[in-house]
């Protein structure tokens, strides 16, 4: 994998500044090294996952929106269900054996999520909604404790929503200013403006997306968490899409902050992962306030349990931890640098028969090796809306609009644009059934 | 279950010819009602405006962004009201809702003109919305007409 013209050409842009000291990895990483990945057992995964199975308008289902969530396997189903009918009970309260199966089984599910981003210390793991919940909470508390006037948070045109108005809503309060990366007509971020902006003294923090939920782009992470935190900044990063389609360490990441969602990557909705350093996390104030989150409660003041708990307020999310951990024991079992080969294998197919119909613009990386399994387009003058209701018309599922990223909508000059986002289970058959439903959308609109 | 039929039905000649060659598409330099509509989860867009005469709507132009469906049913809604007194245009609004909602009797209403080529659009649920983006725009906009006392 890897284009090196395309490596070549990252590089000359990321030295632009010597003055960053820093030497450039320009790969659109970090993936460990990877050993040759056996492709995946495609139609032996599928059996795994039950809403894949069925008919959609007459035609056999291709689902192609997994950027916006992922069908679930049964081993996921069974982790909840099992939880639910035999161990269900509240955490860390009872001293009955069910609350003690119940509080082992989430504890346990913590572990398993630490090792999967290779984080030695499971109390650096801060349960969540989702994405959007732990980039609020960084910025609400993090940002609330550590932000004021003069002060910057360097963000990009590509951010997804969730990764920009909590940064906005907290600069507001504080005083602080946004600093925003361009993105390249290829879809990539511009490097060289890191070191400008950082040269300015005042970036706090920079909250950036692994992977763009709207273009596919892989973002070369690593190298800009050595210039930002060169400049002693600190860096978030946004894994909604990142931590679904390649095998994630967030220390090799370089990243502070690590947000992400169980929902993308085969798991259930509504539970998601923090991770942050633990000195970062214990110097920062309570997100929310009620159970769980305390030691010791008077009448005008309480001190607050440790990590994790301090960030836990209420009963959790127990089922969707459980359902997280089996959804990571199931990506582990099939490989993520593995499912990251297939996705690209996918995009590049889908790449190549994309290019050749008349009227079509494509978004992002040109090459596949830059990308996860997301491809973005527009067709002649059929809105995405027209398309997505004609392609579901022959079971085909992708999404249309502007996908919460209405900045880079904006950058390019459109509205909304048509996506087809691939995972594990998709098949070549599959990009093909879109392909020819796209000549459907030809023929209509002709 | 959507068939080839109703699709080919959804995107008619009529609808697509609205879409490209939109009718009173412009702005109008002075309008007694200007109203700005937007669908937030797609991000369809519409700008409205009526002159309004004596209870007469005499001029409309309207501007927008968005998928075919909303962008024609925009179209076909501003050439059927243009020249039309208030209280029509508001039975029309109504009619072509109850069509949207699936009723048969309003599919059936020839006054609706161009508007009946999107009676297919009540197959498709989700789009229903984008049909409606450019009525909704004229009830809010004939209420603005009619000024902030109105209807007390």
């Amino acid at each position: 994998m890897g284009n090196p013209d395309r490596v070549d050409a990252l590089a000359s842009t990321a030295i632009s500044s010597p003055a960053s000291g820093q030497v450039a990895n320009p790969r659109p990483d970090p993936v460990p090294p990877l050993d040759p990945v056996p492709p995946l057992d495609v139609e032996r995964l599928r059996k795994d996952f039950p809403a894949l199975h069925q008919e959609v308008n007459g035609h056999p289902l291709v689902y192609l929106d997994n950027a916006a969530t992922s069908q679930k396997p049964v081993q996921v189903l069974d982790a909840i269900r099992r939880y639910y009918e035999a161990d269900n009970a509240n955490v860390h309260r009872g001293i009955h054996e069910l609350s003690r199966r119940a509080t082992e089984a989430y504890e346990g599910a913590r572990q398993r999520v630490a090792r999967f981003l290779g984080v030695g210390d499971p109390a650096e793991i801060i349960w969540t909604r989702g994405t959007t919940e732990g980039i609020n909470l960084v910025a609400a508390s993090w940002g609330g404790a550590n932000l004021g006037p003069g002060d910057e948070i360097l963000l990009s045109d590509m951010e997804h929503h969730s990764n920009l108005v909590p940064w906005q809503l907290i600069a507001r309060r504080t005083g602080a200013a946004l600093r925003f990366l361009d993105v390249t007509d290829q879809g990539t971020l511009r490097l060289e403006q890191v070191d400008e902006i950082l040269a300015g003294g005042r970036v706090r923090l920079a909250a950036l997306t692994q992977v763009s939920n709207a273009l596919g782009t892989m973002n070369p992470i690593r190298e800009i968490a050595d210039r930002v935190h060169a400049a002693g900044a600190l860096l978030l990063v946004d894994g909604a899409q990142g931590a679904a389609h390649a095998p994630v360490d967030v220390h090799a990441l370089g990243a502070d902050f690590y947000a992400f969602s169980g929902h993308k990557l085969c798991g259930p909705t509504g539970i998601g992962v923090l991770w942050g350093r633990r000195e970062l996390l214990e110097a920062m104030p309570p997100y929310m306030g009620g159970g769980e989150m305390i030691s010791l409660v008077e009448r005008d003041m309480s001190t607050w349990a440790p990590l994790p708990h301090t960030f836990e307020a209420g009963t959790p999310n127990i089922a969707g931890a459980i359902g997280m951990a089996a959804a990571v024991d199931y990506l582990e079992g099939v490989g993520p640098a593995a499912i990251l080969a297939h996705e690209q294998s996918l995009v590049a197919y889908a790449l190549a028969q994309l290019r050749e119909l008349p009227g079509i613009r494509l978004f992002g990386p040109e090459e596949a090796s830059d990308r996860a399994g997301v491809v973005s387009f527009l067709l002649g003058d059929a809105h995405p809306h027209d398309i997505s209701t004609i392609l579901d018309a022959e079971g085909v599922a992708i999404r249309a609009g502007h996908h919460c990223t209405q900045l880079l909508m904006r950058r390019y000059g459109v509205a909304a644009t048509a996506r087809a986002s691939f995972y594990l289970y998709n098949t070549r058959e599959e990009v093909d059934r879109l392909v020819r439903s796209l000549e459907t959308v030809r023929t209509l609109f002709a | 279950m959507t068939t080839d039929v109703q699709l080919s039905s959804l995107y008619q000649h009529l609808i697509l010819d609205h879409y490209r060659k939109p009718r009173n598409k412009g702005e109008l330099q002075e309008a007694t009602a200007d109203v700005h509509m937007r669908n937030p989860t797609c991000g369809d867009e519409i700008r409205l405006q009526l002159q309004v005469e004596d209870g007469v709507i005499s001029d409309v132009r309207f501007q927008g962004e968005g998928c075919s469906i909303s962008q024609a049913a925009a179209s076909m809604m501003t050439a059927l009201v243009k020249g039309a007194p208030v209280a029509d245009a508001l039975g029309i609004a109504s009619r072509f809702t109850a069509m949207m909602h699936g009723d048969p009797e309003a599919a059936g209403d020839r006054t609706l003109k161009d508007l009946r080529a999107l009676a297919g659009v009540a197959r498709f649920p989700v789009r229903v919305k984008c049909a409606l983006l450019g009525f909704d725009a004229l009830q809010e906009a004939v209420k603005q007409a009619a000024g902030p006392d109105a209807g007390t």
